[in-house]
């Protein structure tokens, strides 16, 4: 689905990623671990397009993608969500998920202005769409809500909606479970798991060992930019490189 | 749904009757620049308010639009609505053209770079004596007329140029309430989650630049016919600074707040005449008090401010 | 020879008005770097600088050096209220409403001014007289000599003051971090405050020293602060040498345009190099670019 051959990202002169390469198998969930400082977020970057990598290619079910913007990777199937919550917080829940339809609907500067027949019955089938969304992520009574005064959890669960929305291929999710309590972060993986069973492919950066280990099919060890393992949940549980960048020297 | 469309007409009806009691008064006179400082202030409000892109340079499209329509009916006498039209699409390719680097600026940057092009638009204007006039102005423009109807009175000027206000005005409604409004507010609220998305942020906001400045230019062009005579100085810095004080104390990102906002603005130095140059120490006044104290301008403003008076009356009693 | 005389005098006077614009690019980096904000209002303090300093000299009768110094004291005293009143109540603003604020207060303090003043250019005499003296076929005035003078002693003293003095260098360190600095136990507040009050001294020292070449009225300020901006935007918005330069051939480029293409189009060169520079390169004339981090 997804692979990433020999990424490397420098900032100035600081090496932030260097010799990444491994694949995002169609339909697993796969985890990217490691401690902090590690790239995690970078690799997200440079998946989405926010910025390029300074070497390497990122393919997306082998087209080259590395050098498309993120609205073009989007077209494709490859949606996001941030560590930090990027919400549209002026507009309502439901608005927040019916941009996530952009990319199923078409109606341009002409045919909105003019209000056309066709707008005015895309704009129902996107409506109703993304309640459909939300009744997914469970959050339908929130609908009217203005997203800015949303708690940090139900905003996850928004913001996960809103990239459902896209009917993406591929789903990559930047922590999912920061700063959610332990009942919430259950209710997540269950949702995950529901996502994947939809046929989308997730990949995360995740802390929350506990979840990875719950959910992931395969994970993908980073440390100070580097690749230090790659393997199933149980394998890189006993490797010993990894327990000693976790857990340093004995 | 059902409420804004019964909002529009009651609009359109107070638009209608509106210089029936004036007569021929001069306040008919005034209702036109309100007319026509809307549809500027509208075409601001669509990039500012809505897209969160800010210009500085409004006055240059406006100006595009005077001057174009001005010189192509005087000098070559060409016709004046088919010059309206040319100009316009002319103004608007141009807008396109310059949006692409423009509008990968950012912040201040952005409003500098606007700023850059008003500054050289309204030299222009002052330097292509030939063309233009110069500081001392274009002369001798004829009024619009259709099919032998000439539009020549105050009142006659009124119904036309608020005729295609409210044009101006029911296509905003409607592309602010659609997909396309929607794309819009989500730049303004977080550009690298609208990308994404998968909204084309770049293009939709050079498209949204050239449907200002579109507009402007037609505002221009009405502008010149209603007046007969244009000069540099109604397009120069302080006019887009004028729009842009309309725009912020009408409502950022409100259709209503902008004609709120241009019928203030167009009134005020009218009730000020008699303090003559007061209106530039008002405009700051309003500048710096409404962004601190009224950031969601008047039409969201005086509502809450009222929801927050009230209860607290009946609190006490 | 005759050609290369005028190329000579235009350079010189071009150097001259390129220090000004200098002097108002550093005032404008300064406060962009210990605030995010682009200050539109900083061509007034410009023009405060020159009208405070005549309004001492002929009503208040006081001698030319002290008349300068009030008038520098009393534009500072406008920038400290006017980070104060405007600045400062803005929590969490967004680049939009500092704009919006900004050019709210530059109207208005315009507008003050020609309420007081009117709208007379009015003239400040040269602080020490009009006897030209030739160099190389050209004519150098004492202003000149004075305008070089005081940017020299201006870019030596902020070298000095960011480089070795505790203030300073806290300023620099709210540059390049603001969360950092305050947790080091820098009040970022006071560093703001004191941006805007350097920043205003600076800008009215440039309008006082401009005044005897150009005279002045209430609504000089819009078009040399905007000049201003394009250097330091030359300079890439640095506090040092870079903005300096971008000021020096500015004001040449615009000089030598003025006097051989057309004296009409000066002001549009400026801003011709200003987009050109913000679409081609927005990092500055003398800088590396570098990928910004999300």
């Amino acid at each position: 689905m997804l692979r990433l051959e020999g990424i490397g990202k420098r900032f100035g002169g600081l090496t932030a990623l260097q010799g990444i390469e491994f694949s995002v198998t169609k339909g697993s969930i796969t985890g990217i671990i490691g401690p902090n400082g590690a790239g995690k977020t970078t690799l997200f970057n440079i998946a989405t397009g926010i910025y390029p990598p300074s070497e390497g290619k990122v393919l997306l079910e082998g087209t080259d993608i590395s050098q498309f913007p993120p609205e073009r990777r989007a077209r494709l199937g490859l949606v996001r969500t941030f560590q930090n919550i990027e919400l549209f917080g002026k507009m309502t829940v439901l608005e927040n998920v019916m941009v996530g339809l952009h990319t199923q609907s078409s109606s341009g500067l002409f045919a909105c202005s003019f209000r056309m027949p066709w707008q005015m019955s895309e704009e129902r089938r996107i409506r109703e769409k993304a309640l459909e969304w939300l009744e997914f992520a469970g959050i339908t009574e929130l609908a009217d809500v203005e997203a800015g005064t949303l708690s940090f959890g139900k905003g996850r669960l928004l913001e996960i909606a809103r990239a459902m929305a896209l009917e993406p291929k591929l789903l990559l999710m930047d922590e999912p479970a920061a700063g959610l309590n332990s009942r919430e972060t259950a209710e997540l993986a269950e949702l995950i798991k529901r996502i994947r069973d939809r046929g989308v492919t997730v990949a995360l950066v995740e802390h929350d060992m506990d979840l990875v280990m719950d959910i992931c099919d395969a994970l993908v060890v980073l440390n100070l930019g580097t690749m230090l393992a790659e393997g199933t949940p149980r394998e890189i549980q006993e490797n010993q490189a990894v327990i000693t960048a976790y857990l340093g020297e004995e | 749904m059902k409420s804004d469309k019964l909002k529009f007409l009651i609009f359109c009806l107070v638009v209608l009757v509106l210089p029936l009691p004036l007569a021929k008064g001069y306040l008919t006179n005034v209702l036109i620049f309100v007319g026509i400082n809307s549809m500027l202030a509208l075409g601001l409000n669509l990039l500012l308010g809505y897209a969160g892109q800010i210009s500085l340079g409004q006055a240059a499209f406006f100006g595009l639009g005077a001057y174009g329509s001005g010189v192509l009916t005087t000098k070559y006498a060409l016709d004046p609505w088919l010059s309206m039209v040319l100009v316009a699409l002319v103004v608007a390719g141009f807008a396109f053209a310059i949006g692409f680097p423009v509008l990968r600026l950012k912040g201040h940057y952005l409003a500098m770079a606007t700023l850059g092009v008003g500054v050289i638009a309204h030299i222009a204007f002052n330097e292509t004596i030939d063309l233009t006039g110069g500081p001392s102005g274009l002369s001798g423009i004829p009024n619009l007329s259709i099919a032998g109807f000439s539009f020549d009175s105050d009142l006659k000027n009124y119904y036309l140029v608020w005729s295609f206000a409210l044009v101006v005005i029911l296509l905003c409604l409607n592309l602010v309430n659609s997909r396309y409004g929607r794309g819009l507010r989500a730049i303004h609220d977080s550009e690298v989650a609208a990308r994404v998305m998968g909204v084309n942020a770049r293009l939709m906001k050079v498209q949204i630049f050239t449907l200002s400045a579109f507009i402007s230019a037609i505002a221009g062009s009405l502008y010149c016919h209603v007046m007969t005579f244009i000069s540099p100085t109604s397009f120069g810095f302080n006019i887009s600074v004028e729009l842009l004080t309309m725009v912020v104390i009408g409502g950022l990102g409100s259709v209503y707040g902008s004609i709120l906002g241009a019928l203030l603005l167009t009134l005020l130095p009218e009730l000020l005449r008699t303090f003559q140059d007061y209106d530039i120490v008002v405009y700051g006044l309003l500048l710096v008090c409404m962004t601190i104290y009224l950031p969601g301008g008047m039409v969201r403003g005086i509502p809450a401010l009222v929801r927050r008076l009230v209860p607290a009356r009946s609190g006490n009693a | 020879m005759e050609l290369l005389n005028q190329i000579t005098q235009f350079v010189i006077s071009g150097l001259a008005t390129g220090a000004i614009y200098a002097l108002i690019g550093l005032s404008f980096a300064i406060i962009f770097n210990s605030t995010g904000i682009i200050n539109f209002a900083q061509g007034e303090f410009v023009m405060l600088g020159g009208v405070f300093t005549i309004f001492a000299l002929n009503v208040l009768k006081l001698p030319i050096l002290l008349a300068i110094v009030v008038a520098v004291v009393a534009t500072t005293a406008v920038g400290l209220a006017f980070e104060r009143l405007a600045i400062r109540p803005l929590k969490n603003a967004t680049p939009l409403s500092l704009i919006i604020i900004t050019i709210g207060a530059s109207i208005l303090i315009r507008g003050v001014v020609m309420l007081l003043w009117g709208k007379d250019t009015q003239v400040l005499p040269p602080f020490s007289g009009n006897t030209p003296l030739e160099i190389a076929g050209a004519t150098l005035l004492p202003q000149h000599l004075w305008i070089f003078g005081v940017t020299v002693l201006v870019i030596v003293g902020c070298r000095i003051f960011f480089h070795h003095t505790i203030s300073g260098k806290a300023m620099r360190a709210c540059s390049f971090n603001r969360k950092a600095a305050n947790l080091v136990g820098i009040s970022v507040g006071r560093m703001v405050l004191l941006s805007f009050v350097i920043s205003s001294a600076l800008g009215s020292l440039a309008g006082v020293i401009i005044a005897p070449l150009t005279m002045t009225a209430y609504d000089v300020g819009v078009m040399l602060g905007l000049k201003g901006f394009c250097a330091a935007i030359m300079g890439g918005m640095g506090s040092g040498l870079g903005t300096v330069l971008g000021g020096l051939i500015l004001g040449t480029l615009e000089s030598l345009g003025a006097g051989l293409i057309s004296s009409g189009y000066k002001d549009a060169i400026a801003f011709l190099i200003l987009l050109l520079i913000l679409f081609l390169r927005p990092q500055g004339l003398f800088k590396k670019g570098e990928t910004e981090r999300v």
